[in-house]
């Protein structure tokens, strides 16, 4: 055998240039992928490698004006599976169905999606999340969380709200002020393997949650609970379909207490308070809970009868047509046009001046005042007052004021827009227009929340509240005190007097449309002292049974929680 | 049996060290790769690593014994070898001697039982026969019919082995051009062949659609072009290895994210241990490492062509050849691969890639480039 030659050394050494070369163009390649293209692999490897994780913020608390807590977080826990981590499907949804109560159809599509985490049930119960976890199944999480909780069950469940599973408001304040509330979700980004398991040790990025801020509302939690407790009381005495009140501070518009009975239990928000919930089509159910958590006061409007003799008497004396001692006569009815506008008293009042119209609360006498004042001037009052726009209260959905176009109101409208029919208003709106007929003349923007703190309270943000200063004269208003005073003190409000208080207020009874179906709303605005209002209070009573005057039935409740309230907020006692 | 000769005889101790740390390198690598996959799928961080150890101080024990015996006694061993891979090849394709892993039937296996990857042997095989044969037609092989002859005798093996992996019937190919090449005194004719091969794929890769059409190329190939072409398109189904091989080096940058910091290797590369451990040396070593490791293999080469050059004789050269031409084309091609260069096709990086089969029978062809180099008498 004889050696290599040259001609194959020369070759050989061909071939490993030629291997050189390409080892070059592949460095060259390399190189093209890890500097040139790094940044579009980077991207799309870290969107592969990184799993994301929300930590919940705890949601602000609510407290009253006091510092009580009326909405709280409690600890719940999360229930979800990780595809990729469950080895026993079948067990896993075994359990879930015992622990979680759930349908073993929606629990199965839940864990047979492939995705990388579905959430099977949030709010659970810590004990059944403890337990759920104590089975140790693979690739079933259970994470903390909070959970909205209302020590005081059913107080104030229309105004304050609830949140829902993502702990979002959904009706009330909790909506409102969720923005305030909700706080800044924080977030894990960790490295996660192919199957979705987070790598023990490595790096993760950490975005602390921020705590919701807390709301410190208007409301008194003691008012409310006395408010409340007297409009239950009323509203089964008279079988009654519902009742209302508004505590308010007629000066600032802070809302004391705001009362919807029937209340519903916020812990418990779709829990129907009628019996036969199951029985009911999912359609209906719905509707039966939207109807369960209306608030009546916002956002339910309707004619408020005589209680708005105040608006029509303040817009004559401002207007200067009549006078406390203009005279007027009462035959026990009025004719309009065409029509033959009865009074309360068929057998009427008889002669009587215009102090005496107010407290007999007298339609003819009303009537007049409203033709003297005439269409254009009278709508122009109404504008004035606020009352042809929102009252601007902090509650979501507040229903807007129903009434005639200026151009459609001729003489029979006007005639019955005087005492209070014809169109309707919020009681919200009745009371705040009221607030500023009696508190000097300004309109107020009625109010629950009162201060934002971030949550250790080293950011305190007081909330400012618009105010329309001199829709009526002081000179009005006083007047208006005392002619209000007199309704209460000899007039048709008596039963609203509170001994050793000077109490102002204004009753009535608006017949439900269509007229004739012998269903009324009986209301009483009443505010104290008379000469400096410091509290003012709206109660309507929906479809009463038996005896339905607002003198009779509303003003007594307003009289009974003024007795408590007054000394309660600090207002002494007239010397008598 | 001249017994261990050692006197005025060269060593090539350089190609030894290379060898070492290069198997070295590989092992470390093999542990970095699959020690998480192999903790969840083995509960044994260690277990690919302890079974490529294990291979490996085996496979160099055989190595230095290799290397200290005259290749000159395989001379005669050269028809077995080729009639050997031959009937190896029919057994494991065509009998139950042949056994499935992965869905891929290369193993040789007795009862079920899988040994060996046969087409590692028959690299191996292929490479003595050829030495043996071209030593033995010296200048006739520069004649056309015993050139056409030779590459005739060769191919029934080749189209075996090429029958149920294509990738090494590609590496065979390349090392039964690369060893006549070197053994014939002309070129053109070469040239000429790896031009029109290079054309041919060219034209290939462009008629694509049409060749299917005409059953030329199956569907599953057509398939792995267009997965080359776009891999982004194809994320899910046969982009996916490609496609996760490519995040990982792009992730590496210049310097890497450091030793056993790669992400890719936590299941998102399959099987990143095997033949995709390039792009782990990538992610983990960066472009500086991968670059090193290119380098490693390139020295290793030069060894190769300096001692096929100073061979005592023909047989030397041409059986150092084989042994070159068998890293190069594999080097390449597996980087190519990983880097999505060329269509997607499963090749080991040599020393590096898991795999005792490979890793034994690489030592021993090195075994046999030592001995070669332990030949050279220097005469000084």
């Amino acid at each position: 055998m004889e050696p290599a030659r040259t001609v194959h050394r020369r070759k050989i050494f061909l071939c490993l240039l030629l291997v050189g070369v390409m080892f070059a163009l592949l460095i060259v390649r390399c190189g093209y992928l890890m500097i040139a293209q790094a940044d579009y692999y980077n991207e799309m490897a870290d969107d592969l490698h990184y799993r994301e994780r929300t930590i919940k913020a705890a949601r602000g608390l609510i407290y009253d004006r006091n510092g009580t807590i009326i909405a709280a977080n409690k600890a719940v826990c999360t229930v979800s599976v990780i595809y990729n981590q469950m080895t026993d499907r079948e067990k896993v949804i075994e359990i879930l169905c015992r622990e979680l109560e759930l349908s073993e159809d929606r629990v199965r599509s839940l864990v047979e999606k492939y995705s990388s985490r579905e959430i099977i049930k949030t709010n659970v119960d810590l004990e059944v999340g403890k337990k759920i976890r104590s089975y140790e199944l693979d690739g079933v999480k259970v994470d903390e969380d909070y959970r909205r909780f209302y020590p005081y069950g059913t107080m104030a469940s229309k105004v304050l709200g609830f949140t829902g599973g993502d702990n979002q408001g959904i009706i009330g304040l909790e909506v409102e002020y969720e923005d305030v509330l909700k706080g800044d979700n924080g977030l894990i980004l960790a490295l996660a393997d192919a199957a979705g398991v987070e790598i023990e040790n490595a790096e993760e990025l950490r975005v602390e949650p921020v705590a919701g801020d807390n709301l410190y509302l208007t409301l008194d939690v003691n008012i409310q609970l006395y408010a409340q407790q007297m409009a239950e009381k009323v509203m089964e005495e008279k079988q009654a379909k519902a009742v209302s009140v508004i505590i308010m501070n007629p000066q600032n518009g802070e809302i004391y207490a705001m009362v919807n009975v029937p209340e519903f239990d916020l812990n418990e928000p779709y829990t129907l308070l009628t019996e036969g919930q199951t029985a009911l089509g999912s359609e209906e159910y719905v509707k039966q809970l939207n109807v369960m958590w209306r608030n009546r006061s916002i956002n339910d409007t309707y004619e408020p009868g005589s209680t708005f003799k105040m608006i029509t008497a303040s817009a004559a004396l401002e207007e200067g047509v009549v006078s406390p001692e203009s005279s007027f006569y009462c035959p026990g009815y009025r004719i309009v046009e065409d029509r033959r506008i009865r009074c309360h008293k068929t057998a009427g009042h008889g002669a009587e001046d215009f102090t005496h119209g107010l407290m007999n609360s007298c339609n003819p006498v009303f009537i007049d005042v409203g033709l003297r004042l005439g269409a254009e001037k009278y709508y122009g009052y109404l504008k004035d007052f606020g009352l042809l726009t929102k009252t601007g209260v902090d509650l979501p959905g507040e229903a807007g004021t129903i009434m005639h176009k200026p151009e459609n109101i001729g003489e029979v409208e006007l005639a019955t827009m005087s005492f209070g029919q014809s169109f309707q208003i919020t009681p919200m709106q009745l009371l705040t227009t009221a607030s500023a007929i009696v508190n000097g003349g300004d309109r107020v923007t009625p109010h629950f929340g009162m201060e934002v703190q971030n949550s250790d309270g080293t950011r305190i943000e007081r909330l400012t509240w618009e105010v329309q200063e001199d829709v009526i004269s002081e000179s009005t208003s006083a007047l208006m005190c005392q002619l209000l005073e007199k309704v209460v003190s000899e007039g048709g409000g008596s039963k609203g007097q509170v001994a050793g208080f000077s109490v102002g207020g204004k009753t009535a009874t608006s017949e439900k449309l269509p007229r004739g179906n012998g269903k009324y709303i009986s209301s009483f605005v009443g505010f104290a002292p008379a000469d400096d209002p410091q509290v003012i209070a709206l109660i309507t009573i929906d479809e009463p049974v038996g005896v339905y005057y607002g003198g009779t039935i509303a003003a007594p409740v307003i009289s009974d929680i003024f007795q408590k309230i007054l000394p309660y907020l600090g207002i002494s006692k007239e010397d008598t | 049996m001249k017994g261990w000769v050692r006197t005025n005889r060269y060593y090539d101790h350089r190609l030894f060290w290379i060898i070492v740390v290069l198997a070295a390198f590989g092992l470390m690598m093999v542990l970095s790769s699959s020690s998480y996959a192999a903790a969840k799928k083995l509960d044994d961080s260690l277990y690919y690593f302890k079974r490529q150890g294990m291979i490996l101080a085996g496979g160099i024990a055989v190595m230095v014994i290799v290397s200290h015996l005259d290749y000159h006694r395989w001379f005669s061993l050269a028809l077995w070898a080729y009639v050997g891979a031959v009937v190896l090849m029919v057994l494991v394709n065509y009998t139950p001697f042949g056994v499935e892993l992965n869905g891929k039937k290369r193993w040789f296996g007795i009862g079920g039982h899988s040994l060996f990857q046969a087409a590692e042997l028959v690299k191996l095989s292929m490479i003595l026969s050829l030495a043996v044969w071209v030593t033995r037609l010296g200048k006739r092989v520069d004649r056309w019919p015993v050139l056409i002859g030779l590459a005739v005798v060769c191919l029934p093996l080749i189209i075996l082995v090429a029958d149920n992996n294509l990738s090494t019937g590609i590496i065979l190919l390349g090392i039964l051009f690369v060893m006549l090449f070197v053994a014939s005194r002309r070129k053109l004719r070469f040239f000429l062949a790896a031009g029109s091969v290079v054309g041919l794929a060219g034209l290939f890769v462009s008629l694509r659609a049409k060749l299917v059409e005409f059953g030329i190329l199956e569907s599953y190939q057509l398939e792995r072009i267009e997965v080359w072409i776009d891999p982004l398109a194809y994320k899910l189904e046969g982009g996916f290895q490609v496609l996760q091989g490519l995040y990982a080096i792009g992730s590496g940058g210049l310097f890497g994210k450091g030793l056993g910091q790669s992400l890719q290797k936590l299941g998102f590369v399959p099987e990143a241990q095997n033949d995709m451990v390039f792009s782990i040396i990538c992610e983990e070593l960066g472009l500086v490492g991968a670059a090193a490791v290119l380098m490693i293999f390139f020295m290793m080469l030069w060894r190769f062509a300096v001692i096929a050059g100073n061979a005592p004789d023909m047989f030397g050269t041409m059986l150092v050849t084989g042994v070159m031409a068998h890293i190069a084309i594999q080097v390449i091609l597996n980087v190519a691969v990983v880097t999505n260069t060329i269509p997607n096709t499963g090749i080991t990086l040599p020393f590096i890639s898991y795999g005792g089969t490979s890793v034994l029978f690489l030592l021993i062809e090195m075994g046999l480039v030592l001995s070669v180099s332990n030949q050279i008498r220097i005469c000084r």
